[in-house]
């Protein structure tokens, strides 16, 4: 059983984030760290893999530059190794030039399932994982919150907007797991030692054969024409309760004639 | 008119109505364009056809029954076969924003090798173009886009971008679409439906919510958030954490992954306020926030925000609430 996984390398989502004023792209300069969504996929493949009783779990990433560290994350908790599409043509890449990417890489090493988050924490579109499913010609199952695969069938609970679908699929195939879906471990010092050791298999687009012109900002089709603040809130009040908070609440639903 | 053509993908809810989103945005639509059409599947297309047209389809193009497929591939595959067999491709797709209406587009986009734009809020005209409202940065910022190549640009947009309004349509004319050999790529297929139970008014149809996030502590503590609720004729909501943390069902989720709600009075108890969470909730004409993080950034957007333990705000104002009987 061999699993690939997408991880993408974010700016921390704890810093507020910035758009280049000329490209308009989202900034992406300054430490990478792995998207924390991304680490349920790591433990489900790691799960699976052992339950499988061998295999490999391989980490599939694109950066602009060769960051490394957030794949290292990932490593530490256990995937056996990685590959980093690495091209300053990279810049500005959509969702689309980013599954051709993937894809690409992908198809490296040998798989039975690949697994993604279901969004980035950054960028949140959300269509990364489906377009590269349907560029690796693979079924997709969406926001899975349990994933197990008995005698070669891929058997997940898809959550939908009225509760959950039960859905089978053959493999090779692609889902995208919530945060639901598993707790990720914590890396050991063991593997975090071992993690500097692992490969990390570096490539750039012509490696891949990809063209430079169908990626990065020039192939992504679109351009951000304007910019706007959105108009604040009007600021409300802020009160520390001594314990006749309620009350205020109280009034502000009489006012608005709620009770 | 400005654009040509606009065609809406029209997913349906589990009881085979067209999701209000459908509606809204066939209503955008005829703002935008001279031709509206839709795209339905599954048997209750018939059904729908003449809601559909109320709303502005002229036609309801229908790929037929998916035999429990996934959406995600054999709508893709009828549309972008039409697509290529028409002299006359739309201008744009505008899909909804929900868990198959991501699939749909995305899948879409690379049959049609077209770049694809999710998240929307908007949608505007210009010079013939279409243009593509998002907002970031948790709604602090607005965007337009435009797409620089030829269509059909692909959008997918969120759910109350837009007022549905009826435009007096007649029944859309139902045409069969012709459904290509989809291959491996439909393998998954759904062999079982949960629906999961809730109390209440729908979330995102109510005027009054009460949603509750890791600051209660532990799953128990929701029973608070269902009490007040009850008392308040509201909605019961949810952050992903605790939904993730499996505490409430996912419909109970409100937030960029889960539902968008505009309601008169949001209440967010022990939510801090991750972007996630307030991209689907600061469309409330008021809100009113109980955290005990006087930094938390729920309270950027309070009307009324109390700083404070939940534990013990919310059980007084429960009992005040009662005792006005």
């Amino acid at each position: 059983m061999n699993v690939a996984v997408c991880v993408k390398q974010i700016p921390d989502p704890a810093n507020p984030g910035k758009l280049d004023p000329e490209t308009k792209t989202l900034v992406r300069e300054g430490k990478l760290i792995m998207d924390d969504s991304d680490s349920y996929g790591v433990e489900m493949a790691l799960q699976l893999v052992d339950k499988a009783g061998g295999g490999e779990v391989t980490l599939v990433s694109m950066a602009p530059n060769d960051e490394t560290s957030g794949l290292r994350n990932a490593l530490a908790m256990g995937a056996h190794k990685g590959v980093l599409v690495s091209d300053p043509a990279l810049k500005g890449t959509d969702a689309l030039g980013t599954a051709k990417v993937l894809a690409a890489a992908v198809k490296r090493n040998e798989f039975d399932l690949v697994l993604c988050a279901t969004e980035s924490t950054d960028g949140y579109t959300g269509t990364m994982p489906v377009q590269l499913a349907e560029l690796l010609d693979l079924p997709a199952v969406t926001f899975a919150k349990h994933v197990e695969i008995a005698d070669g069938t891929l058997k997940v609970q898809r959550q939908t907007e009225a509760g959950y679908d039960e859905v089978e699929s053959p493999l090779p195939a692609l889902v995208t797991v919530t945060a639901g879906v598993v707790e990720p471990r914590y890396p050991s010092f063991k593997g975090i030692m071992a993690a500097k050791s692992k490969p990390v298999d570096t490539v750039t687009l012509s490696d891949l054969g990809i063209d430079a012109a169908s990626v990065g900002q020039q192939g992504s089709g679109q351009e951000i024409t304007t910019v706007n603040q959105a108009e604040a809130r009007k600021a409300g009040e802020i009160i520390e309760d001594e314990g006749e908070a309620y009350e205020q609440i109280v009034a502000f639903l009489e006012k608005l004639k709620i009770i | 008119m400005p654009l040509s053509t606009i065609w809406v993908v029209a997913e349906v809810s589990p009881e085979g109505k067209p999701l209000p989103v459908v509606l809204e945005l066939l209503t955008k639509a005829r703002e935008l364009a001279g031709t509206v059409e839709a795209i339905a599947w599954g048997d209750t297309t018939a059904a729908i056809a003449p809601t559909l047209g109320a709303y502005g389809a002229s036609k309801v193009h229908d790929v037929g029954d998916i035999a429990g497929a996934l959406p995600g591939v054999p709508v893709a595959a009828a549309i972008a076969e039409a697509v290529k067999a028409t002299t006359t491709a739309p201008d744009a797709i505008l899909i909804p924003h929900t868990y198959d209406g991501r699939d749909i587009a995305a899948r879409l986009s690379v049959k049609l090798d077209k770049p694809v734009l999710t998240n929307v809020t908007d949608l505007g005209e210009d010079g013939g173009k279409l243009v593509v409202g998002t907002a970031i940065f948790g709604g602090s910022l607005l965007l337009d886009t435009v797409f620089t190549g030829a269509g059909p640009n692909i959008v997918v947009v969120k759910p109350k971008s837009f007022a549905p309004e009826e435009g007096g349509g007649g029944a859309g004319a139902v045409e069969s679409m012709s459904t290509p050999d989809t291959g491996a790529a439909n393998g998954a297929k759904i062999v079982n439906r949960h629906v999961e139970e809730r109390s209440g008014p729908k979330l995102d149809e109510a005027d009054v919510v009460v949603s509750g996030g890791r600051g209660l502590g532990e799953a128990g503590k929701y029973e608070m958030i269902e009490d007040l609720a009850k008392l308040l004729k509201a909605a019961p909501g949810a952050s992903r954490a605790i939904v993730d943390a499996g505490w409430v069902p996912y419909s109970y989720q409100v937030g960029q992954t889960g539902k968008t709600v505009k309601p008169n009075l949001y209440i967010a108890a022990g939510i801090s306020g991750a972007t996630q969470h307030l991209v689907g909730m600061k469309g409330a004409k008021n809100i009113i926030a109980i955290n005990k993080d006087k930094e938390a950034p729920i309270f950027s957007v309070a009307d009324l925000g109390v700083v404070g333990d939940v534990h013990k705000v919310i059980p007084k104002l429960i009992e005040a609430i009662k005792a006005r009987g």
